[in-house]
C-alpha cells in the first residue's frame, strides 16, 4: 500500500537548510490503522503532507499504490488528492458557510462525482459515523467532535486508498477524541480504510494497529 | 452611475426635442453663427416679415434668448403671435402678463423653485410670476419680446424664428424658399429635430458620456479588485482546504469568477433599479434636469460592469489559484 525508502525533505529558509526527513523508511499494508508519533519538530507534519501530495520529497521514493510521489508533477499530486488520499485536520478545516452536506459534496464535486448516483455505501458510512441527522447544519451549529466527523466523512467520501489524519483530537475533549478514535477503528476495522495517524498522544495512538516512533527527521522505533 | 448619466443626457435631449415641437413650427431659423444648442447669435427682426411674405408661409414669429445664468434662460416672446403658432398656453395658475415685468414660468421651473402666480422670481432682476403654464411649449420662462429687447440693447434683434407652413405637405418647399432666401442661416425641420438632438449631435457629449463610462468601468474594476484581493486573503485558509481536496487552480479560479459573474449581475440589476431610484429623486427635487430611464442602456452598462467585474478579479483569483497549500492551511 505505502513504500517510502530513504525519503529526505529539505526546506530552504533563506540561505539555510532544513532537514526536515533524514531519510525514512517505512511500508503500511493495505487496511492497516498506523499511529505516527513524535515530538515536535521530529518530521510527522512534513510526512503527513508527502503523503498527501501536498508538497513533493526532495528524494527517495513513495509509493501509494504503486504510484512514485517523487515522480508526479504538480496536476499528478492535485489529481492524487482528489480520490487517492483524503485528510482530517487537528482543525476539522469545514468551509464555514457550507453545510455539513455541502462540505461533503464539495469534495464529490471537485473529484468530478457531483452527479454520479447517491453511494450506498456512503450512506452506512453516515450512519456509522453518528452524523447522518446532522447533515444540514453548518459547522457553527456542530460540536467538535461532530465537525471532525463530518471531516472523516468527507475524507473518504471518495473511497481514498489512504486518509491521513494530523492530530484528529488535538481539539477535542476526551469523550469527543474517544468517540473519533473508535470512529477511525470502526472504520479501518469494517471497511478495511488504510489510515495514517499523526499524533504526539499515546492515548489516541493506542487505538492504531502499530506504532511508529519518529525523531529528528527520521523513524526511530 | 453610468445609467443615471445616460438616463440624464437622453432625458435632458428628450425634454429638448419635445419643447421645441412643441413651439408648433415647422421649421426654425438660427443666425448665421448660432448651433444647434447655443443660446448665442442674433438676426434682424425684420426678416419675420420678410419670411411672413413668402408663399406658403401661414405664419412666422421671432424669439430672443437672453441667458440669465449658465443653465437658464429667458425667452421674449410677442404672446399672440406665440400662442397662434402654438396654440397656446394652457395656463394652470394666473394668467397672461399685463406688465412689462411680468413673467410666465412653465410648471416644471415652478416646482423646482416653489413658485406660484404672484410671487417674484430675481433672475438678475426682479420679475413678477403672471401666471404658471404646463410646460412643454419651447421654453420654462416667457417675458415680453420688447420688454426682453429694451432690457438687453441692441433692440431690433432676435434669435430664434419660428415658421409655420400653410400645409404640411408644403413644408419642404418652404424649407427649399428660405435656404435660397436666407443665405448662411441654419434652418432646421421640427420633424427633423428627434435626430438632430441626439448624442452624436451634441458637441462634448459624447465624449463627456464616454469619459464618465470609462471613469464608472475604472471605479467598478478597482471595486472589484479590491474586494476580491480582500476575499482572497480572507478567504486564504478557505482556498487551502479546496487544495487539499485536490481543487486545481481552474477550479479556484472557476469558482471566484463564477462569484464575481453573480456579483456583477446582481450589481446590474441594482443598477437597473437604482436609476429608478435617481429618476425619481431628480422628478422630485430637481424637475428641470430631466432624467430618463433609457433599456437600450441596460444591457451596455451591464456588459462594462460583467467586464470590468471580471477584469478586476482575474489577478486577487490567479493569487488564491496559485497559493502553496500548506500556508493556507497554515493562515489564521
Amino acid at each position: 500500500m505505502i513504500e517510502i525508502r530513504g525519503l529526505t525533505k529539505v526546506f530552504h529558509v533563506g540561505d539555510v537548510d532544513v532537514h526536515a526527513l533524514r531519510g525514512v523508511d517505512l511500508s503500511v499494508a493495505k487496511g492497516e490503522f498506523v499511529a505516527v508519533v513524535g515530538p515536535s519538530g521530529s518530521g510527522k507534519s512534513t510526512l503527513f503532507h508527502i503523503l498527501g501530495g501536498l508538497t513533493p520529497p526532495t528524494s527517495g521514493s513513495v509509493l501509494i499504490d504503486g504510484q512514485d510521489l517523487l515522480k508526479m508533477s504538480d496536476v499528478q499530486r492535485t489529481n492524487l488528492r482528489k480520490t487517492g488520499v483524503g485528510f482530517v485536520f487537528q482543525k476539522y478545516n469545514l468551509l464555514p458557510t457550507l453545510t455539513a452536506r455541502e462540505n461533503i459534496e464539495i469534495a464529490r464535486d471537485i473529484a468530478g462525482r457531483r452527479n454520479h448516483a447517491p453511494d450506498p455505501w456512503f450512506q452506512d458510512v453516515l450512519k456509522l459515523l453518528g452524523i447522518d441527522g446532522r447533515l444540514n447544519h453548518k459547522p457553527r451549529a456542530l460540536s467538535g467532535g461532530e465537525q471532525q466527523r463530518v471531516a472523516i466523512a468527507r475524507a473518504i467520501v471518495n473511497h481514498p486508498a489512504l486518509l491521513l489524519a494530523d492530530e484528529p483530537t488535538g481539539n477535542l475533549d476526551t469523550e469527543n477524541s474517544n468517540a473519533v478514535l473508535a470512529v477511525l477503528r470502526d472504520l479501518n476495522e469494517r471497511i478495511g480504510q488504510t489510515i495514517l495517524m499523526i499524533t504526539h498522544n499515546p492515548e489516541a495512538a493506542a487505538y492504531a494497529h502499530r506504532i511508529v516512533q519518529m525523531r529528528d527527521g527520521r523513524i526511530v522505533a | 452611475m453610468i445609467l443615471t448619466l445616460v438616463g440624464l443626457s437622453h432625458g435632458m435631449l428628450q425634454d429638448l426635442t419635445r419643447r421645441s415641437q412643441g413651439s408648433g413650427g415647422d421649421i426654425w431659423v438660427r443666425p448665421p453663427d448660432s448651433s444647434l444648442l447655443s443660446t448665442s447669435g442674433k438676426m434682424p427682426e425684420g426678416l419675420v416679415k420678410l419670411v411672413r411674405s413668402m408663399p406658403h408661409v401661414a405664419f412666422a414669429t421671432g424669439t430672443l434668448i437672453q441667458p440669465v445664468s449658465a443653465l437658464e434662460y429667458i425667452t421674449g416672446i410677442t404672446l399672440d403671435e406665440f400662442n397662434r403658432l402654438s396654440g397656446g398656453f394652457q395656463y394652470l395658475e394666473g394668467g397672461p402678463w399685463k406688465q412689462p415685468d411680468d413673467i410666465l414660468i412653465d410648471d416644471v421651473e415652478a416646482r423646482s423653485k416653489g413658485l406660484h402666480a404672484g410671487d417674484t422670481i430675481d433672475l438678475g432682476r426682479k420679475w413678477h410670476v403672471a401666471g404658471v403654464v404646463a410646460s412643454g411649449k419651447l421654453s420654462r420662462m416667457f417675458v415680453d419680446i420688447a420688454t426682453l429687447q429694451h432690457l438687453y440693447p441692441p433692440s431690433g434683434y432676435i434669435s430664434n424664428l419660428y415658421v409655420k407652413a400653410d400645409n404640411s405637405t408644403n413644408i419642404d418647399a418652404v424649407f427649399d424658399a428660405l435656404e435660397q432666401k436666407l443665405d448662411g442661416y441654419k434652418l432646421y425641420k421640427m420633424q427633423e429635430i428627434t435626430s438632430l438632438y441626439s448624442v452624436d449631435n451634441i458637441p462634448l457629449l459624447k465624449p463627456f458620456t464616454t469619459v464618465v463610462i470609462a471613469i464608472a468601468a475604472i471605479v467598478g474594476f478597482l471595486m472589484v479588485f479590491l474586494s476580491m484581493y480582500t476575499a482572497v486573503l480572507e478567504r486564504t485558509r478557505e482556498i487551502g482546504i479546496l487544495k487539499a481536496l485536490g481543487a486545481s487552480p481552474g477550479y479556484i479560479l472557476g469558482a471566484l469568477l463564477r462569484e464575481t459573474v453573480l456579483l456583477a449581475v446582481a450589481g446590474s440589476l441594482l443598477g437597473i433599479a437604482m436609476s429608478f431610484g435617481t429618476k425619481w429623486l431628480m422628478d422630485t427635487f430637481a424637475p428641470t434636469l430631466p432624467a430618463a430611464i433609457v433599456q437600450d442602456w441596460w444591457a451596455i452598462a451591464g456588459l462594462i460592469a460583467l467586464a470590468g467585474a471580471l477584469i478586476g478579479a482575474i489577478y486577487p483569483g490567479l493569487k488564491a489559484a496559485r497559493q502553496d497549500p500548506i500556508e493556507a492551511l497554515a493562515y489564521d
